[in-house]
């Protein structure tokens, strides 16, 4: 387990960021002390705006702040800001183009505590959908880090799903974050696991176990669900023959639907999903025993990778 | 409540010139909606003194740079009554006039409700209710940080301040003192299913506002010496933003349209735009 949390990471990120770019002002719902943009905070009061728990109104308030110029970065539960407040990020942040920045905490199972109100196990399908949306989900706090100043940066709707808790080490610190373009985390040519956020350590640890059996799983970190690294995926397509996506979601419409997608479009290939089944979790005693429970565990990527080079067409 | 002062100092030539202006943007409005056979002509009509007031005297803005990072933001919170906005902007000279024949087509820059990144002058994308508080709040508290003076300017309509998103936005103004905001409600008490008073009754509306820490008057929308000093009296409240409840009719000056929720969203064909031109009467241009 990694040391820091994802919140921690980003947080810690977001404060030192703070100091490089003046143009940066940053917003929550009554949550700060929970998504860590409490940091911030302290450090910067005069550019931190606590709206109260009104996550739309938050998303409108930071729509006005980057029309008038500055870069705001929204937090907030990604259960509120991907639900609650989906129609004025469709709106005012999608379509009329605002440089709003979503950072969404507690996404996925993470806030294990409260259950299935906060969980947020949707959001990628329904951000996703929307034009001008880039989604990017960190794989650990590190990684968490690094992606603030590439959101800053980069001019248009971010969508950066957090984790309030720590995840396994991707291993990924050596590899340059650039958005829309996939890691290769561990080669391999027997099948493929794309994995994105909590799942890619996971999946590290399943491609281990797989080894132990004499299958050679290659694993790609899908940080970017959109725009997608549709040549990465294709490239494994071809190489490998069968695929895993691998996700702390629901199955229906995030990584593993876009995955679908690119496969169908392009490079038909054989897919098995790792993600919750279309079913509400439940709360639980901490986060890893939530998602073992509900599909996410070392074991479901070693099955599932298992079902695909089963499936896959004789001779490859 | 505070009343606006009823010193006469707005010029009656001002008076006049904007009441023409009105007078345009009516016809305009209602020309370009018979012509595409869609728009929202009532809760055009009724803003027009208020479209007047702002884009022909009341908003710093320069047509030639439309970015300016300093000008005066406007935002139509009831984005639905884009005919008006749009007949303002081409008569201000941010686009050809020439354009608003070709609204709504494919390849126009002039959407059904208005759009920042196709339309030069449209600050903000609007159309679905609701928004606009909020994100004149934004606006405002962006000017306070970067030192700039500009003030933001949100119209919005009576049926919309029916959604909660509003009410939202009306607490973070108070709470951020955003005195740099005023938001003008178009008060015609009519929408799409019939009268404001029985879908969802408002009222006691200045009550609320007051209780939401917001400074209101309380005017007569189509007295254009009210809506100006309104807007003048606005930008001397200090420490709290300032709504400006104007009170008007649907569909004014449209005998036909007036009070009819029928002409909410409807076009009118070429007799009732015949008559409609009538009763207005021609532009004296």
């Amino acid at each position: 387990m990694s040391a820091l949390a994802i919140r921690e990471g980003y947080g810690r990120a977001l404060s030192d960021y703070g100091e490089i770019n003046p143009r940066v002002v940053v917003l929550d719902a009554d949550t700060a002390a929970s998504t860590l943009s409490s940091y911030f905070a302290e450090r910067f009061p005069d550019r931190f705006y606590n709206i109260g728990i009104a996550e739309p109104c938050m998303v409108d308030v930071a729509a006005g702040l980057a029309l008038g110029g500055l870069t705001p970065f929204v937090n907030g539960f990604a259960a509120l800001l991907s639900l609650r407040a989906l129609e004025q990020i469709r709106t005012c942040v999608c379509y009329a183009r605002t440089n709003v920045k979503l950072a969404a905490s507690y996404a996925g199972l993470s806030d294990f505590k409260d259950g299935p109100t906060h969980h947020a196990i949707t959001d990628i399908a329904l951000l996703r959908a929307l034009p001008e949306m880039t989604v990017i989900v960190p794989a650990d706090a590190a990684e968490a880090a690094r992606w603030v100043p590439i959101v800053a940066e980069y001019e248009g709707p971010v969508y950066l799903r957090l984790s309030r808790d720590a995840a396994l080490p991707a291993g990924n610190e050596h590899l340059p974050l650039e958005i829309g373009r996939g890691l290769t985390l561990r080669e391999g040519s027997d099948v493929t696991i794309a994995a994105t956020g909590a799942m890619v350590g996971r999946s590290l640890l399943a491609a281990d176990e797989l080894a132990r059996a004499g299958i050679l799983a290659r694993v790609l970190e899908i940080h970017t669900i959109k725009p997608l690294d549709r040549e990465l995926i294709c490239r494994a397509a071809a190489e490998t023959g069968a695929l895993v996506a691998a996700e702390e979601h629901s199955i229906i419409g995030g990584l593993g639907g876009a995955v679908a997608e690119a496969l169908a479009a392009g490079c038909p290939a054989v897919l098995e999903q790792v993600g919750i089944p279309d079913c509400f979790a439940r709360t639980g005693p901490d986060p890893e025993t939530v998602m073992d429970a509900f599909g996410l565990a070392v074991s479901d990527i070693v099955a599932a990778s298992r079902r695909a080079l089963a499936r896959k067409p004789r001779g490859r | 409540m505070m009343t606006p002062p009823s010193s006469a100092y707005h010029s009656e030539a001002l008076l006049s010139e904007l009441a023409e202006r009105a007078r345009e943007l009516r016809l305009a409005s209602l020309e370009m909606i018979h012509r595409r056979g869609a728009g929202h002509p009532g809760g055009s009509l009724s803003a027009a003194e208020i479209m007047a007031a702002l884009f022909f005297h009341k908003l710093n803005i320069d047509p030639a740079r439309p970015d300016w990072p300093e000008r005066d933001r406007f935002i139509l919170s009831k984005g639905h009554a884009s005919a008006i906005l749009y007949a303002a902007l081409a008569r201000r000279g941010f686009f050809p006039r020439a354009d608003l024949e070709h609204w709504g087509e494919l390849a126009c820059h002039l959407q059904g409700h208005p759009d920042r990144l196709k339309t030069p002058g449209v600050d903000m994308t609007s159309g679905l209710l609701g928004h606009g508080i909020a994100i004149g709040v934004g606006l405002a508290l962006a000017a306070r940080r970067q030192g700039l003076g500009y003030r933001t300017y949100v119209l919005m309509g009576d049926g919309e301040i029916q959604g909660g998103i509003v009410w939202e936005g009306a607490l973070a103004a108070a709470k951020f003192r955003a005195a740099n905001l005023t938001a003008i409600l178009d008060y015609n008490d009519v929408q799409l299913d019939g009268s404001v008073h029985d879908i969802m009754p408002l009222e006691p509306l200045i009550d609320k506002w007051r209780a939401f820490n917001w400074a209101v008057l309380e005017i007569n929308g189509h007295n254009l010496r009210q809506v100006l000093e309104a807007l003048d009296t606005a930008c001397e409240i200090h420490g709290r933003p300032t709504i400006i409840v104007a009170h008007t009719t649907k569909g004014k000056g449209v005998s036909f349209m007036e009070g009819r929720s029928a002409w909410h969203g409807i076009a009118p064909n070429a007799a009732q735009l015949a008559q409609a031109v009538t009763e207005i009467g021609r532009c004296a241009e």
